[in-house]
């Protein structure tokens, strides 16, 4: 790839998604976008870059599209998952009592299988969730990861990575060599494209949020900036959640840490400074 | 460290399987059948066992069954790990005591994520 065509699509991913590519990341746009050149039956990646140059929406799109990475897994790292199911939620149920409802988000959400391991966790709760009305919200800049979490048909090696075989025969049905998930816990995510560098008033706000693994290819000043939106849609006492390998020491101070090796943050408010966060054992 | 029983007739399976369980940190141990892997347990319990289904000589569902009846052959976990993917073929190890199931083909990833949620790993 020429240094020119490499320098420019570096900036359009950049602008558009937060993603930062070195130059030594040539072959990674080559490889992410071959499969883009065949789909789309052209002569190689000069084409590609000659769509983009020439503000081709629809491929520009795609090209943002097949640059993000995609990597996750049901209860990624598991202890996180723990740490909602043991500590989280019994907060949630004893502080939002009255109203008995909360809202989790998912922010970069991908193919889906962390927001409904959230799911799993809830539905497996039990009679002391009954009532309640619980709304997981995935998003993601990829409308291909949201097809797929929209679509929750999963493959073996997907559904061996991270979920214990009970929850598996539980809540999904086997077909053909894919696990379909079942549609009670389907239902409880909903999905939608939204790009994290966008304003995210429009969601609403939530109490708990998901954004483990996804600002690691961004730089600095994208990730506070995605931080300080988080911040401003999170309750005073929510939960951040990261992954176990992004501190955010140094990064932003609208979260503070509360379990720095599973990736556990809450939102600093100065004001609120006595508020109880979500997130503190009892 | 602590002892992984890796079992099954395939010395590809066993080496591929031995190669994972080491880089995790296991003292791999590989026997080609259930009687075999009873032996050896017989001689040191594993920590973890991980098991083919149908095997010569004695079978994953017979070797689990016997594993269980050795001194502290109740707190051993075992995984099944075999090319049988349909859910009554699950639901029947689990139901003879497998502690967790994968379904062949296999990566080291699966395995780890297995580990973690059992607490076999960090």
């Amino acid at each position: 790839m020429h240094p020119d065509d490499f320098e420019f699509v570096a900036r359009l991913l950049k602008d558009r998604s937060g993603l930062v590519l070195t130059r030594d990341k040539g072959y990674l746009v080559e490889n992410r976008l071959m499969p883009l050149v065949r789909q789309r039956r052209m002569k190689g990646i000069n084409d590609v870059i000659a769509g983009l140059r020439a503000g081709e929406a629809s491929l520009t799109d795609s090209v943002v599209d097949a640059m993000m990475a995609k990597d996750t897994a049901f209860f990624r790292d598991w202890k996180p998952f723990e740490h909602f199911r043991t500590v989280v939620l019994p907060n949630l149920i004893a502080q939002r009592g009255t109203k008995k409802t909360f809202r989790v988000l998912c922010a970069g959400v991908s193919t889906g299988q962390e927001a409904y391991s959230l799911a799993i966790i809830m539905r497996e709760y039990g009679r002391a969730l009954a009532g309640w009305k619980a709304e997981i919200v995935g998003v993601d800049i990829s409308a291909a990861s949201i097809a797929t979490a929209q679509l929750a048909l999963y493959s073996q090696f997907d559904v061996q990575r991270g979920l214990p075989i009970r929850l598996l025969l539980k809540h999904f049905k086997k077909r053909d060599e894919s696990w379909s998930l079942n549609g009670d816990i389907q239902g409880m995510v909903g999905f939608m494209r939204w790009n994290l560098m966008d304003d995210l008033f429009p969601l609403g706000r939530f109490d708990v949020i998901l954004c483990r693994n996804v600002l690691v290819y961004n730089d600095l000043q994208t990730k506070f900036n995605v931080l300080q939106k988080l911040a401003r849609v999170a309750a005073d006492d929510g939960v951040l959640y990261v992954g176990r390998n992004e501190p955010l020491t140094g990064v932003s101070s609208s979260f503070k840490v509360v379990n720095p090796d599973l990736g556990v943050y809450t939102v600093t408010r100065a004001e609120k400074a006595t508020t109880r966060s979500l997130a503190d054992a009892t | 460290m602590k002892k992984c029983l890796i079992v099954d007739d395939s010395r590809i399976i066993r080496r591929v399987a031995s190669k994972i369980f080491h880089e995790l940190g296991f003292e791999p141990e590989e026997a080609e059948n259930g009687k075999k892997a009873l032996d050896a347990s017989r001689i040191r319990m594993p920590d973890v066992a991980v098991v083919d289904w149908d095997m010569p000589v004695m079978d994953g569902l017979k070797f689990l069954e016997g594993l269980r009846k050795l001194p502290g052959g109740e707190n051993a976990i075992v995984i099944f790990c075999t090319a049988e993917n349909e859910v009554p073929k699950i639901q029947e190890a689990l139901d003879a005591g497998a502690n967790e199931y994968i379904m062949k083909p296999f990566d080291s990833e699966i395995v780890r994520s297995k580990l973690t949620i059992l607490g076999a790993i960090d």
